[in-house]
């Protein structure tokens, strides 16, 4: 399944990474490799299989809604690259 | 009046903060202000390597909310990821029920200007909330306290037909989520919030035209006004032979007008899938009927049931189940007193008056239906006046002692004896002769200045009913 240049652009632009006109190409192709590779499961008879989105499902663990690990701030805030007061302050993102 | 040949249609999305204390997926804290961050967790920061936990209070919140809303609750629904870039998601996605909700169809029903109406819901799934952002000068600041908070999306079919009935749609929805102790319903904190889909069509028509989504509506008034205009813009965009756009506005309420957030527009590839952190949540029978067994009678019910089996006026009713506490206390204090109307004249004057002048919630008032019952025993059975009974009253809702310690206390039982009564009124009469020989002469109205003097005398305490009999009597002699 050969994706189209517009496809690629397009999944790059949600991935938010700028491709080169030579990096589209290259990972275009890469891409439907990896699409034909995944399309060889449908040789698989699943006509009798119900859509599985996950397998070994149980009830999952449910937690106590009590607080807990909590950070404060301060940790929350130790990584990053700018604060202001105690805010993450980044690059204006104008609505 | 080229609007006037349009139908609005109008469907809602309701965002309701569950009323938890921990967030959806872990252990951070949902309490409304702090200190920006304060309230963040490994996980609601999207730090690389962590796994959400489900909060068992939002499954129970949201199973409650489906019952309340005559939804059928799924024994089974799903996580998905929705993928986009905004600085207030850190994972880049946000962990929601997509294609399996935990509530399906369901009704609101509320009672309009011109009668009862239904209102079909589409379904009703659980979400997380994203961070704020602020906009400073030169920098955006993130505070991710809100991230991964809670949330029920509640969506409606576009059953409405005009902005009234929006409003009216929300308030009996809020109603009921306040009532069922899953929403505070406060509108300015944001935590009870909607958007709006709306579109129009000529009158007569069968088919839909193309909606808009209004956003940015907090306030009753912003979304009456927000689908008004709204209204307006997409019948001169047809009436001027142009094509409504599919898209997502912007109400400004300051202009008066909405208008398009281009910057979503390309947004909407939202790449869902399968949540692998979460396996499917999965509810037994048992599980979902156990919390239809536990459901509140809800408002409208409790309502009619006032008027039809209490007796009750229709206004007092309202008053009444407009507050979960007041209406629980009255049923409570109903219960014990064994009559309703009574109760019902304490709860809508006196006590609505103090709880607002002392700013008390209902939940806190200090007396217990027990107390309450023996005021009004005490006032049937002529233990103390009706003035004096208000006197009580006020006493008993500052300090919670019993009536009949506080009418003790404070010396306000009734004299009904006719000993001291008959003294006070000879005293009265003696004093006022010409008022004697007035009444004799035929001028019964003067009996009203001979009860006031004989109430004088004994203090505003004599019983009114008592003294007017033996005045009457003695004024005749």
């Amino acid at each position: 399944m050969k994706l189209t240049e517009e496809q690629v652009r397009h999944v790059a632009r949600l991935a938010r990474l700028a491709l080169s006109p030579d990096e589209l190409t290259r990972y275009g192709s890469q891409l439907s490799a990896i699409l034909d590779a995944v399309d060889s499961l449908s040789q698989l008879d699943t006509s009798g299989v119900p859509p599985t989105s996950v397998i070994g499902a149980a009830t999952p663990h449910l937690r106590e809604d009590v607080v807990a690990g909590e950070l404060g701030a301060k940790v929350a805030l130790a990584n990053a690259p700018q604060v202001e007061g105690s805010s993450f302050a980044i690059p204006k993102v104008i609505e | 009046m080229p609007r006037a040949d349009f139908q609005v249609v109008i469907g809602l999305e309701v965002h309701a903060q569950l009323l938890t204390t921990s967030k959806l997926f872990s252990g951070a804290g949902t309490s409304f202000g702090g200190a920006p961050n304060a309230h963040t967790s490994i996980v609601c920061l999207g730090l690389p390597g962590v796994l959400p936990v489900l909060n068992q209070r939002a499954v129970e919140l949201a199973i409650r909310t489906g019952h309340a809303l005559e939804c059928t609750v799924a024994e089974r629904s799903e996580w998905s990821r929705k993928h986009y870039f905004y600085p207030d998601l850190p994972k880049g996605y946000q962990i929601t029920q997509y294609e399996f909700p935990i509530c399906v169809g369901g009704r609101v029903v509320f009672d309009g200007p011109d009668g009862e109406k239904s209102v079909r819901l589409t379904r009703i799934h659980m979400e997380e909330d994203a961070g704020k952002l602020v906009h400073e000068s030169a920098a955006s600041l993130v505070d991710l306290n809100r991230a991964g908070t809670p949330l029920l999306e509640i969506v409606s079919e576009p059953d409405l037909r005009t902005a009234d009935d929006a409003v009216e749609y929300l308030k009996a929805l809020r109603d009921i989520l306040v009532w069922i102790g899953v929403n505070d319903g406060n509108l300015e904190e944001g935590s009870f919030r909607c958007d709006a889909n709306v579109s129009v069509m000529r009158h007569g028509s069968t088919t839909f035209g193309t909606r808009c989504e209004l956003k940015n509506l907090n306030s009753f008034r912003f979304i009456k006004q927000a689908i008004e205009i709204e209204a307006t813009r997409q019948v001169e965009i047809i009436e001027a032979g142009g094509k409504v756009e599919q898209e997502t506005r912007l109400f400004d309420p300051q202009r008066g007008e909405t208008r398009s957030m281009r910057s979503k527009e390309d947004a909407h590839d939202y790449r869902y899938f399968p949540d692998p952190d979460l396996p499917p949540l999965l509810l037994t029978p048992e599980r979902i009927e156990r919390s239809r067994k536990e459901l509140p009678e809800l408002p409208r019910a409790r309502r009619k049931r006032y008027v039809d089996a209490l007796g009750l006026p229709a206004y007092d009713a309202g008053v009444l189940t407009s507050d979960r506490a007041m209406s629980d206390l009255f049923e409570r204090c109903v219960a014990e007193a064994g009559e309703a109307k009574p109760v019902s004249n304490w709860f809508m004057g006196e006590l609505s008056r103090l709880l607002n002048e002392t700013k008390t919630n209902t939940a806190d008032v200090k007396f217990s239906p027990v107390q309450f019952a023996a005021l009004l025993k005490a006032i049937k059975d002529g233990v103390v006046s009706g003035p004096g009974a208000k006197e009580v009253f006020a006493e008993l809702f500052a300090t919670g002692k019993d009536p009949s310690l506080i009418i003790q206390e404070k010396g306000l039982a009734q004299v009904n004896d006719d000993g001291p009564l008959l003294e006070a009124i000879a005293q009265a009469m003696a004093e006022a002769p010409k008022n004697v020989e007035s009444y004799r002469g035929g001028n019964t109205k003067i009996i009203g200045a001979f009860v006031g003097a004989v109430m004088k005398k004994l203090g505003g305490k004599g019983n009114p009913k008592r003294i007017n009999e033996l005045l009457t009597e003695k004024l005749k002699a």
